[in-house]
């Protein structure tokens, strides 16, 4: 008997009519509905009850089913909790949703279960609405405070064009002005202590240490931080709901900029997703290369990472030299991709073009140019003491309190769980490279840091294992609804060319269904859930992101440090913004 | 007639004491503002980079070009500042960092003023320029200016007292707080031998007295916005700004006095040794910018409290002793 047989047959006979349906899925998730009343049961048992438990709450969203057609063996619904678990000593995942129906849409909040599920309740009422009877502080999150109407419903302009024109009066810019102006009962924070005022500290969301569009607000008493309130939003741009207009296939461009610091990253994991539920299989040459591509990435990004922390704490050296080195990795980018920071490069079924001539001897250039400047960093960063008085003990976190909050990537790997995805779950063939996870112990600044370059020097590892076994072969799969369609067919027969030009300009029609596909990215793991109804455009597709719980965690990790560890913290927490909102 | 000679005479020493004045208020202005364009090509050059080479030749050219920008900017003071000490701070710190530059000793005789007490004058100096940073953020009435002013005031009471203590040593040895005859006092050696602790903890010190990185937490432009000058624009800003550069020329100036024979040297006429030895210890301010990282603010404070001032303790009790026994002999 299979684990997941075990599992429905455990799960039946405890909750029995409360679970409604196992549904099929493109993926290999098992899915379950569980009617409103008893799913906080059933994923608190999941989490602690069960053996071998569920103990990540990975991910948390909305579905608007109400114009979606192909629902075969689903329960009826007009809005779907979708709560998404991971379990470590599975290696598996569940999904539980949860059937809603009519106009007054709650249910039981399980922020009493996970912490984390916080951020992801409020993103879900702010999107679709959806109350949570429980919810400490239930209040858009993405969306300003005067927004109207709930952007991820059917029934939400997509366009600006779809809405009355925009005018600003001065009012309006007074009114919305006071709304952001912080008020510290509202978040339940006292304004004064036993001897003194507490100063109220407004950093962000123009700020350089925020890397990015970001508000916190720290309660100060002096320098000490008792308490700190973050505030996201200000880069949101609404990907999940431009995936329901753009094609399958133009969505592409739109996931570069989602981290944007991970580049084709980010469209590995929406391809491997849209793959996953059309049935492509990727060819080998392809595959090598989006591995390639990835890690140079990834290189890229840990670098940044670097350069950045090392500048937070005041060295203003390092990150010209760490530039200097992403400059090369840039190089090589832009040499196969022809764009730098947003290739949109892979598509479905493989990438856009074959890799240039020469290219492989750029990447003997990196190989030879990177280590020799790692080490040079080494003494001027990871070893100067007052890097590690600044860094060491500051923020730290357990493994227990990663795991609850949803922490994934190197900050999972610095308190000592060595949870890689390419380890774990390979994907695009990652299972025939050689190299180690990287793991640290204390999981602090320091910690974070030293993962991610020891990092770096793996992820050349890979790089330079692909470069000496690139495949031969095919970089696009030959499967009809690999996008755009090969065009040596098409001059000769009309079938092939009618088939190329309909899926050219109306775009692939991917069969109904949903698939998940989550990777290692540059953060941590990055997730897209896609659903299909059987048409041209997704029907919802869900962007799970590492940064989004890193960040909603940060509270916990700056109580009780002063300002100047904030910013160290803020730093290893190493997130982008984009990333966050989305 | 003689009465003739005595007012020309005297006549004669006004006309040197104002040429003096002048020529040390231009040179010490001059260089701060080379420093604008100097620090970041030295920065530059530390960073593989090749920071401001458009204007004129070299990029020297960017100087004026940030003069001029600095003084045509809009001078902006905030509705919420408390307007008089907020145009008052900034003045504080050119006018009192420019007269530390009086009891300098630039050449055998080419001194402002001559002090019997010179390094008193400049601690009493520099001890009033902490003033202007503080009024500056308390003036400014916004919280990150606030937060640079708290930390000024804390880190001034962190450093000044073993910067005093560091130069006592130097002080005991030439048996003078008079800069001119404390260089005269190095004809055999210079003081960075046998006061190389004392040095070094000056150093560390010039580096809190002029609020720059790797000790500019008052300022740490990665926390704090831009600290305690958050608010500031314009003149007044470049003051701030200018007021740093100056700064850095005082203290170089200041350890070339004290530890590395002033102007004395071989070949050379003295005042171009003087700068020669300023130059070298500007640039190791920059050096040094762009090479550490910023401690914490209470581990500055500890460090300065529990290593630096015990050491300089030590310091001053060894060289007393030394003192004592060669004074006895």
């Amino acid at each position: 008997m299979t684990n997941d047989t075990i599992l429905r047959q455990d799960l039946t006979w405890r909750f029995g009519d409360a679970i409604a349906a196992w549904q099929p899925v493109s993926d290999d998730v098992p899915t379950l509905w569980v009617t409103k009343e008893r799913a906080a049961d059933v994923l608190r048992y999941l989490k602690t009850g069960i053996e071998k438990p569920y103990r990540m709450l990975y991910d948390l969203f909305a579905i608007d089913e109400r114009m979606r057609g192909h629902r075969s063996g689903q329960p009826q619904a007009d809005f779907t909790i979708v709560y998404h678990l991971l379990s470590f000593d599975r290696n598996a995942d569940i999904r539980v949703k949860v059937p809603l129906h009519g106009e007054s849409l709650s249910v039981k909040s399980v922020t009493d279960i996970w912490p984390a599920a916080n951020w992801y309740e409020r993103e879900a009422w702010d999107m679709f609405g959806v109350h949570f009877d429980g919810h400490p502080g239930l209040r858009r999150i993405l969306m300003p405070p005067w927004w109207q109407g709930h952007p991820l419903r059917k029934d939400h302009p997509n366009r600006a064009t779809e809405m009355p024109p925009f005018v600003l009066t001065n009012e309006k810019v007074d009114q919305r002005l006071s709304q952001l102006q912080f008020n510290p009962d509202e978040w339940g924070l006292s304004r004064h202590s036993e001897d003194g005022d507490f100063l109220f500290v407004n950093i962000g969301p123009h700020h350089t240490g925020t890397h990015g569009l970001f508000r916190i607000v720290c309660q100060l008493d002096g320098e000490t931080i008792q308490n700190a309130v973050p505030d996201i939003g200000y880069h949101h741009r609404g990907a999940e709901k431009m995936a329901e207009r753009q094609t399958w296939h133009t969505f592409i461009p739109y996931t570069d900029r989602v981290d944007y610091l991970g580049g084709v990253m980010n469209n590995l994991a929406y391809v491997l997703a849209v793959e996953k539920l059309a049935g492509i299989v990727v060819p080998p040459r392809a595959q090598c290369i989006r591995v390639m591509l990835s890690e140079l990435f990834r290189i890229a990004s840990h670098l940044v990472f670097y350069g950045t922390f090392a500048q937070d704490l005041g060295a203003m050296s390092p990150v010209f030299y760490m530039f200097t080195d992403r400059e090369h990795v840039l190089e090589i980018i832009e040499a196969v991709c022809g764009a730098r920071m947003h290739p949109n490069w892979f598509r479905i079924g493989g990438i856009a073009d074959d890799l240039p001539r020469g290219w492989d001897r750029l990447i003997d250039g990196l190989l030879q140019w990177l280590p020799g400047r790692l080490k040079e960093y080494d003494t001027l960063v990871l070893n100067n003491p007052i890097f590690k008085r600044r860094t060491r003990g500051i923020g730290a976190f357990t493994q227990e309190e990663a795991v609850e909050w949803g922490i994934t990537g190197p900050g999972l790997r610095a308190c000592g769980c060595a949870w890689d995805l390419r380890k774990k779950r390979p994907y695009s063939g990652y299972q025939q490279y050689d190299f180690e996870i990287p793991v640290a112990s204390s999981g602090d600044c320091y910690d974070r840091a030293v993962v991610r370059v020891e990092e770096i020097r793996q992820s050349l590892r890979i790089v330079d294992q692909c470069r000496n076994n690139m495949p031969a072969g095919d970089y696009k799969s030959d499967h009809p609804l690999a996008s755009p369609p090969r065009k040596e067919k098409t001059m000769h027969d009309i079938e092939t060319l009618i088939a190329h030009f309909l899926s050219v300009t109306w775009g692939p029609v991917m069969p109904a269904g949903e698939a998940h596909a989550s990777i290692e990215a540059t953060k941590g793991i990055n997730g897209y859930q896609v659903i299909s109804d059987g048409g041209t455009v997704s029907y919802r597709t869900r962007i799970r992101t590492p940064s989004f719980a890193h960040l909603q965690m940060l509270p916990l990790l700056c109580k009780g440090a002063v300002l100047s560890d904030l910013i160290a913290i803020l730093g290893a927490v190493d997130f982008v913004l984009a990333d966050v909102d989305r | 007639m003689a009465v003739d000679t005595e007012s020309g005479r005297a006549m004669n020493q006004t006309l040197v004491m104002a040429g003096t004045i002048a020529g040390v208020l231009a040179g010490v202005l001059v260089a701060a503002s080379l420093l604008i364009w100097g620090e970041r090509r030295l920065l530059a050059v530390w960073q593989d980079r090749s920071g401001p080479n458009r204007v004129g030749p070299l990029g020297l050219g960017q100087v004026a070009a940030d003069v001029v920008k600095i003084l045509t900017k809009e001078d902006w003071i905030p509705p919420f500042a408390d307007k008089p000490i907020f145009v008052l701070a900034p003045m504080i710190i050119m006018t009192t960092t420019l007269l530390s530059f009086a009891v300098i000793c630039f050449g055998p005789s080419a001194v402002v003023a001559d002090l019997n007490v010179g390094l008193l004058f400049f601690l009493a100096m520099s001890a009033m320029g902490v003033y202007s940073v503080v009024l500056a953020g308390w003036a400014s009435n916004s919280k990150y200016p606030l937060l640079g002013a708290m930390r000024a005031a804390g880190q001034m009471f962190g450093y000044e007292v073993f910067m005093g203590l560091s130069l006592m040593g130097v002080v005991m040895c030439a048996g003078s707080f008079n800069l001119r005859e404390i260089v005269l006092a190095q004809r055999h050696l210079w003081f960075c031998v046998p006061q190389v602790l004392g040095l070094v903890i000056f150093l560390i010190a010039g580096f809190a007295e002029t609020r720059r990185l790797p000790l500019d937490l008052p300022e740490t432009e990665n926390e704090l916005v831009a600290g305690y000058h958050t608010e500031y624009s314009g003149m007044k800003f470049g003051m701030f700004y200018v007021g740093e550069y100056v700064g850095v020329v005082l203290v170089s100036s200041l350890i070339t006095v004290l530890f590395f024979g002033g102007w004395l040297g071989p070949w050379l006429p003295g005042v171009v040794w003087f700068c020669i030895k300023t130059l070298v210890f500007v640039c190791f301010f920059v050096l040094c910018r762009a090479t550490l990282m910023r401690p914490r603010y209470d581990q500055l404070m500890s460090f300065g409290w529990k290593v630096l001032l015990p050491l300089s303790l030590a310091n001053l009790l060894v060289t007393a002793a030394v003192v004592l026994v060669r004074g006895g002999q």
